[in-house]
C-alpha cells in the first residue's frame, strides 16, 4: 500500500513539472489546444456529412452514432493525454536510451508513462464532451441508475482498454523499428473503429479488430445498453456488461507482454 | 538548362533515398494505411445500402476512392511537414540562403523525390489490396492513367506550396506547431481526403471548391475513379496548374518577405 502511495505522489510531482514547462508559452499553448479541439472534430465532420446524405447508417441514427463517437472520443482523449507519448518509445529503443530506465529504481513502464504529459491533448476531451452534449440533447434516453452508472463507468474502462492496446502493440519496438507505425493501426485505428457501429464492418474484420483487439467493448456494447437498442447483429445481451472484465483481461495481457518484451530487450550497446 | 535540370533530378534522388532508409517503418506504415482503408471502406459502403449513388459516386467509385486516398495520403503529405520551419527556427536557413540554389527549389525537388518514394511504397500496397480483395476498378484507358499521373504531379506541387506557406510562418512566430495543426485540419477536410467532396452538402462543397485543397487530393482521385472524364479532365488539370502556380508564387513572395526580416543570432 505504501508503495502505491509513493508511486502516486511521485506521479503527481512529475506531471506538475511537465505542466509548468508547457504553460511557459501561453500563445502557442492556446493555439495548440484550439487546434487539437478541431482535430477531434475531423471525424465528426465526416459523420455529419454522411448523415446529410442518409437518414440511417447500418440502422443507427445520427444522435446514436454521436453517442458512440463521444464515448470512444472521451476514452481515447484521456488515454492519449496520459500515455500518448508511448509513441516515442520506439525512438528510445532505437537510440539505446532505454538502458537509462533499466538502471533507475522504479518500474520501466511507470517511468515511461510519467515521461511526458501533453496538456494540449485536453483539447480532444473538450471536443468529445461537445459531441456528448449534442448526442444527449438529441436522444430520448430512458435514464435510470444503471444507465447513468454505465455512462460514468465506461469512460475509465475504455481508457484501460485503449491503454492496454497501446502498451501491447508498442512492444513491437522490442523486435522491430516499424513499431510506431504498426501500433498506430491499432491505437488510432481502434479509436476510428469504435466511432462507428461495429455492424458496418464485415464479420472477419469484426472478429479481428473488435473482439481480439477488444475495441467493440469501448463504446459499441455499452452504447447498446444505454440506448436500450437491440443489437443489429444479434449478439447476446450479457456482452453489454462485459467491458470492465474485458478491460481487466486486456490490462493483464498488456503487462505480461511488456514484461516479456523487457526480458528480451538487448541493448544497442555502448 | 539541361545541367540545371540534372541538379534538380539529383536533389530529388537524394530526397527519395532519405525516405528509403527505413524500409521496416515504411512497411508498417503501409500496413496502417491498409487497416484504415478496411475501416473507411466499410463505413462509406454502408451508405450505399441506403441509396444508389451520391453525386457522381456509386459504390464502385467509392471503393476505388477509399483505397486510392489511403495510398495518396503520404504522397501529398497530408499529415504535415515542418522541415523548413525547423530550419528557420534553428537558424540553419542561413546556410541554405548562401547556397547557389534557391532554398525553395531545393525543397521542391526534395519533395518530389519524397513523393515518388511514397507513391511506390505507400501508394501501391493499399491500392493493390483494394484491387485484389475488394475488386476496386483501375482505369482501363491509358490516357486516363496519363492524366492521373499529370494530375498527381500537380497535386504534389499545390500541397508543397501550401505546406511551405505554413512553414514560412516560422519567420514571424517562434512556434509553428499551432499554425500547422490548424492547417492540417482544414487540409484534410477540404481536400476531400476524409470524405469525397461530392458527399458534402452543396454550400460546403462550394466553400471547398473555392479553395486550393481539392486540387491536392480530390482532383486526381476523381480522374482515377472516372468521375471526371473526357474534356472535363483538361479543365481539371488547368485548374490544378493555376493553383500550383498561384501557391508557389505566393510562397515565393512570402519567402522573400521573410528573409528580409530574418535575423540569425551568433555564428
Amino acid at each position: 500500500m505504501d508503495e502505491v502511495r509513493n508511486l502516486l505522489a511521485l506521479y503527481r510531482r512529475l506531471i506538475e513539472a511537465r505542466l509548468r514547462a508547457q504553460l511557459q508559452y501561453r500563445t502557442s499553448f492556446a493555439l495548440e489546444i484550439s487546434g487539437t479541439v478541431l482535430i477531434s472534430f475531423i471525424d465528426f465532420v465526416a459523420i455529419l456529412v454522411i448523415f446529410a446524405n442518409v437518414q440511417q447508417l447500418a440502422q443507427w441514427t445520427l444522435p446514436e452514432v454521436a453517442l458512440l463517437y463521444a464515448i470512444s472520443g472521451l476514452a481515447f482523449a484521456f488515454t492519449d493525454l496520459a500515455i500518448g507519448h508511448l509513441d516515442d518509445f520506439p525512438g528510445l529503443i532505437r537510440d539505446g536510451n532505454f538502458d537509462l530506465l533499466l538502471i533507475r529504481p522504479r518500474g520501466t513502464l511507470f517511468q515511461l508513462l510519467t515521461a511526458d504529459f501533453q496538456v494540449r491533448r485536453l483539447g480532444k476531451v473538450l471536443g468529445a464532451l461537445a459531441v456528448l452534449a449534442y448526442a444527449l440533447a438529441n436522444l430520448s434516453i430512458d435514464w435510470d441508475l444503471g444507465r447513468v452508472a454505465m455512462l460514468v463507468v465506461i469512460v475509465p474502462v475504455g481508457v484501460v482498454i485503449f491503454a492496454s492496446i497501446w502498451v501491447t502493440t508498442i512492444c513491437i519496438a522490442f523486435w522491430s523499428v516499424g513499431a510506431r507505425e504498426a501500433s498506430n493501426a491499432f491505437t488510432y485505428g481502434g479509436q476510428f473503429l469504435s466511432q462507428f457501429p461495429i455492424n458496418v464492418y464485415d464479420q472477419w474484420l469484426r472478429r479481428f479488430l473488435a473482439y481480439i483487439f477488444p475495441i467493440a467493448f469501448v463504446a459499441y456494447f455499452p452504447a447498446l445498453f444505454i440506448l436500450g437498442k437491440p443489437d443489429p447483429i444479434g449478439l447476446p445481451d450479457w456482452l453489454r456488461f462485459a467491458s470492465p472484465l474485458v478491460a481487466v483481461a486486456a490490462a493483464i495481457v498488456a503487462s505480461a507482454v511488456w514484461r516479456f518484451g523487457v526480458r528480451h530487450y538487448q541493448s544497442a550497446g555502448g | 538548362m539541361l545541367a540545371s535540370l540534372r541538379t534538380d533530378l539529383e536533389i530529388a534522388r537524394r530526397g527519395y533515398l532519405r525516405y528509403a532508409a527505413y524500409p521496416a517503418a515504411t512497411a508498417a506504415g503501409a500496413f496502417t494505411n491498409i487497416i484504415f482503408g478496411l475501416m473507411r471502406g466499410s463505413v462509406l459502403l454502408a451508405l450505399f445500402a441506403e441509396r444508389e449513388r451520391i453525386g457522381a459516386y456509386d459504390a464502385a467509385a467509392t471503393i476505388a476512392y477509399v483505397w486510392l486516398t489511403q495510398g495518396l495520403l503520404n504522397v501529398v503529405a497530408l499529415w504535415g511537414w515542418q522541415e523548413l520551419a525547423l530550419r528557420v527556427r534553428t537558424g540553419d536557413i542561413a546556410t541554405d540562403l548562401i547556397r547557389p540554389i534557391h532554398p525553395m527549389r531545393t525543397a521542391l525537388a526534395t519533395d518530389y523525390g519524397r513523393a515518388a518514394y511514397q507513391l511506390i511504397f505507400r501508394g501501391i500496397p493499399p491500392v493493390a489490396v483494394g484491387v485484389l480483395a475488394f475488386h476496386a476498378v483501375l482505369p482501363a484507358d491509358p490516357l486516363v492513367w496519363l492524366a492521373f499521373v499529370a494530375s498527381l504531379g500537380l497535386a504534389v506541387a499545390v500541397s508543397f506550396g501550401f505546406r511551405l506557406l505554413y512553414n514560412l510562418a516560422a519567420f514571424w512566430t517562434t512556434d509553428t506547431r499551432g499554425t500547422m495543426i490548424l492547417a492540417l485540419v482544414v487540409m484534410s477536410v477540404f481536400s476531400g481526403f476524409v470524405i469525397p467532396i461530392q458527399f458534402f452538402p452543396p454550400w460546403l462543397a462550394a466553400i471547398a471548391n473555392a479553395t486550393p485543397f481539392p486540387a491536392m487530393v480530390q482532383t486526381p482521385v476523381d480522374i482515377f475513379v472516372g468521375v471526371t472524364r473526357g474534356p472535363a479532365i483538361l479543365v481539371a488539370l488547368a485548374g490544378q496548374l493555376g493553383w500550383a502556380a498561384g501557391m508557389l508564387l505566393k510562397s515565393y513572395w512570402v519567402f522573400a518577405l521573410g528573409t528580409r526580416r530574418l535575423v540569425v543570432q551568433g555564428g
